[in-house]
């Protein structure tokens, strides 16, 4: 092999990459720039040329898995309640890796029996470390995992132990970002209750 | 397998009938020897049965016993099971004979065990501490040492439910109180030793006979951009050649095995992500091993196979890396790198669609995997495999092999040869370049890797260039493991058994261990039969192949220093845990 052929190969390789560019700038129009459209191109398996996303103009959509901080799930009642889903079981704050979830249960002012319901909730983000365990164990889908990772803020101390009411978001959200998720669980929901209602009828 | 291990137990009682004894408590395996008698038969299992390669060093405390023990894996580097071996002494004074005399790849995890658990080596040419630092004060992986801020022995921490009421750890526990001190101990008036040590260690060359030129020490990191990481070497230069070579870790590190003890066996899954953070399917692959080998439970057909896509995806995507980063090290300053960053974003989209994060996967359950691939991915996983890859892998090739520069900088360069390399205990690429064909997929085979059909790229060479080469042919074999899983994956279940947060792990210990694409990546697991693991251990592949790193420089000029190491292929993460 001649020296220097190696070099020029190398060469030809970048030079192909940088017009490639261009020829699809060229082809695709417009559209690959700025566009769903086009961000969806430049992440597929087919795109040629420059790759880059020009983050924050531009954002990667994430996929449905997609986990980040989780939040807590509230269905909204007829007149617009919140109804929280979790019943404070205690069994996120137990498999949380890095125990970052701190639960008050609420007790009944008179029994002192508990209430499946939370009193206090915090989830303390700094410690966080995005494993979705407490999502994947809850028993009630009343915790999941949320797509928003633009959270930064100022003040640490401040800011970020998140409470019940930051934690707190509709189950229309939830449905909105995880939509499969979504579907399977309200049906699995609505199988059981028919068969809680089957349960019940012969003995009525 | 059965079989082997018999012949083995058999011919090796036979040899020191006197001396060997099985380890008869449930759930374990291998053998015990007494200290005073260890390094003789360390040295028959080497010369006389062919156990030629030292895997792992570790040490377990145990405690109510009042013991330590020190557990070492030997291996055949003409494949097949471990040999077990295992040595008490007692805790107050552990003084345990060193072999890394008769093994020198035993030599940082003997540093390694001396740092964190105290137990001393005689003999060990160098016992100074390794991942934390000289002032540091006690062993951490001591079962009654306590890190600041202690809580509890174990998660769940009874404060988090259901009386939670949160606190930050640093409001209650200021900065300075959180710390142990030894008895009169001011830490205003203290200051560090100087690394008098660490110099005094190195060698120089007797210029007696020759030019009266100054021999130099110079410090290679830790803020160096080319050392990858946190990484330091102190390298002593006789003009600009390298006579020797230390390497300096730990900056990195946070005690990940202790962290690790304290966790539930499932609560250590996501930690695993983030030793060699680049390949954290890999690392979950080798946990899952461990504890499922404990368990005694067995993963369903799909999950298998999907397992295995994973770890291949993850190899292809690593070593493209490496490669681009090699590049870098020799000065093609970011071009090449960024064309493999091209192929690993995608390669990490997939990743990210199925578990949820691009690069902290979390995907593995002990007995299957976290979630089933959707359908659209699988498609791109086709795509990827049947036609990205392979063709951006010939243009990596077009590229980069023939290139003057790239020759050049390093065919010769940093040898190691197959004889240095199996007594460093040197593994993966490192170990394959050398020439030794050695794979734990082939040698010793895990999950379904004994069904698909692939080689082991091996190079006879041993130098920076064969290690390039052999990544190059690694990601070719990948590709051909993916094409079989994708034709052959069947439907099922992909979890074995219903989801569990709090997994029952009979007593016992096991080692799992994968060909990660670094090296032979080992999970070293005791139970106790509570919730928590007892001994958790991780056998780093880059670390343990860092022994090698001063081998490889001596005699090389500085400036390829930077370039031996890159293609050692390290990750902080991993190496200082
Ligand atoms: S596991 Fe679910 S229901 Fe139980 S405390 Fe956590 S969020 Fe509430
Ligand atoms: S995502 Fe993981 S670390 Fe974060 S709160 Fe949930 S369980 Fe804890």
């Amino acid at each position: 092999m001649i020296t220097g052929s190696g070099i020029l190969r190398g060469l030809w390789t970048t030079f192909r990459h940088f017009i490639k560019t261009y020829l699809e700038d060229l082809r695709s129009g417009k559209k690959r720039y700025f566009t769903t459209e086009g961000i969806e191109l430049r992440r597929s398996p087919d795109v040629e040329g420059i790759f880059t996303i020009q983050y924050p103009e531009e954002k990667l959509p994430v996929p449905e898995e997609f986990r980040y901080i989780p939040f807590l799930v509230y269905d909204e009642g007829d007149n617009g309640e919140k109804e929280i889903r979790c019943t404070s079981c205690g069994i996120c704050a137990k498999v949380c890796p890095p125990q970052c979830i701190w639960i008050v249960r609420t007790n009944d002012p008179v029994t002192g029996k508990p209430i499946p319901q939370p009193k206090e909730f915090y989830i303390d983000v700094d410690i966080c470390m995005n494993c979705g365990f407490c999502a994947e164990f809850c028993p009630f889908d009343a915790i999941k995992m949320d797509h928003d990772y633009e959270i930064a803020s100022y003040d640490r101390f401040k800011e970020h132990i998140f409470d019940l009411e930051r934690l707190s978001k509709p189950a229309s959200y939830y449905a909105q970002i995880r939509p499969t998720n979504f579907m399977r669980e309200e049906a699995a929901r609505a199988e059981k209750e028919a068969q809680k209602a089957a349960a019940r009828k012969p003995a009525s | 397998m059965s079989e082997q291990v018999g012949v083995q137990s058999s011919s090796l009682t036979e040899r020191f009938p006197e001396i060997i004894l099985p380890d008869s408590r449930t759930g374990y395996s291998g053998f015990l020897v007494k200290p005073e008698n260890l390094v003789v038969v360390a040295q028959a299992l080497r010369d006389e049965m062919g156990y030629d390669y030292l895997s792992s060093v570790t040490g377990v405390d145990y405690l109510p016993e009042n013991k330590m023990e020190v557990v070492y894996h030997f291996y055949r580097t003409i494949g097949g099971g471990a040999l077990v071996l295992k040595t008490q002494v007692d805790r107050e004074n552990p003084v345990v004979p060193s072999l890394t005399p008769l093994f020198p790849g035993a030599e940082f995890q003997e540093r390694e065990a001396w740092d964190l658990l105290g137990i001393r080596f005689a003999n060990h040419p160098d016992l100074r501490r390794i991942l934390t630092w000289e002032g540091f004060h006690g062993h951490p992986l001591r079962k009654d040492w306590k890190e600041p801020f202690f809580e509890e022995e174990a998660k769940p921490f009874k404060s988090r439910w259901p009386e939670g009421h949160v606190y930050r750890a640093e409001d209650k526990n200021p900065f300075h109180d959180n710390l142990q001190y030894p008895a009169g101990f001011d830490p205003e008036q203290w200051s560090p030793e100087t690394d008098e040590l660490l110099y005094a260690g190195l060698k120089r060359v007797d210029k007696s006979d020759d030019l009266l030129t100054e021999q130099v020490v110079v410090n290679l990191g830790p803020q160096h951009p080319s050392t990858h990481g946190v990484f330091r070497m102190v390298v002593v230069l006789d003009g600009e050649t390298v006579v020797d070579l230390k390497p300096i870790m730990g900056y990195l590190h946070r005690n990940h095995e202790k962290i690790g003890e304290r966790n539930t066996f499932l609560q250590n899954m996501p930690f695993t992500d983030r030793l060699d953070y680049v390949c954290s399917m890999s690392n979950n692959f080798g946990y899952a091993l461990a504890v499922e080998k404990l368990m005694g439970i067995q993963p369903p057909e799909r999950a298998e196979y999907i397992r295995v896509m994973m770890a291949e995806l993850t190899r292809f995507l690593n070593h493209i890396f490496s490669i681009g980063f090699l590049l870098n090290d020799l000065g093609a300053f970011f071009t090449p790198m960024l064309y493999a960053l091209e192929e690993r974003e995608l390669i990490l989209d997939v990743f990210e669609a199925v578990s949820g994060s691009r690069m902290m996967c979390n995907y593995f359950r002990f007995g299957g995997v976290a979630r089933d691939i959707p359908v659209e991915v699988m498609e791109k996983i086709r795509k990827l495999v049947f036609d990205r890859l392979p063709r951006k892998l010939d243009e990596m090739d077009y590229f980069i092999t023939n290139n003057e520069i790239v020759r050049g900088r390093c065919e010769g360069v940093g040898v190691l040869t197959a004889e240095r390399a199996i007594a460093l205990s040197a593994s993966g690429p490192v170990l394959r370049a050398s020439g030794v064909a050695y794979d734990v997929r082939r040698a010793d085979p895990y999950s379904i890797y004994d069904r698909f059909e692939f080689d082991i790229p091996v190079r006879y060479n041993g130098d920076i260039y064969d290690r390039y080469l052999l990544r190059l042919e690694e990601m070719r074999q990948s590709l051909r493991i993916l094409r079989q899983v994708l034709k052959d994956i069947p439907d099922g279940p992909i979890l074995s058994g219903k989801p569990q947060y709090q997994v029952r792990v009979p007593a016992g210990e096991s080692y799992g261990r994968v060909e990660g694409p670094k090296g032979e990546l080992g999970f070293y697991v005791v139970s106790n039969g509570k919730p928590n693991p007892w001994r958790y251990h991780v056998r780093a592949p880059t670390f343990i192949n860092l022994t090698s790193l001063a081998e490889m420089c001596r005699g090389q000029k500085i400036a390829d220093v930077v370039t031996i190491l890159g293609s050692i292929d390290i990750v902080l993460g991993e190496v200082d845990r």
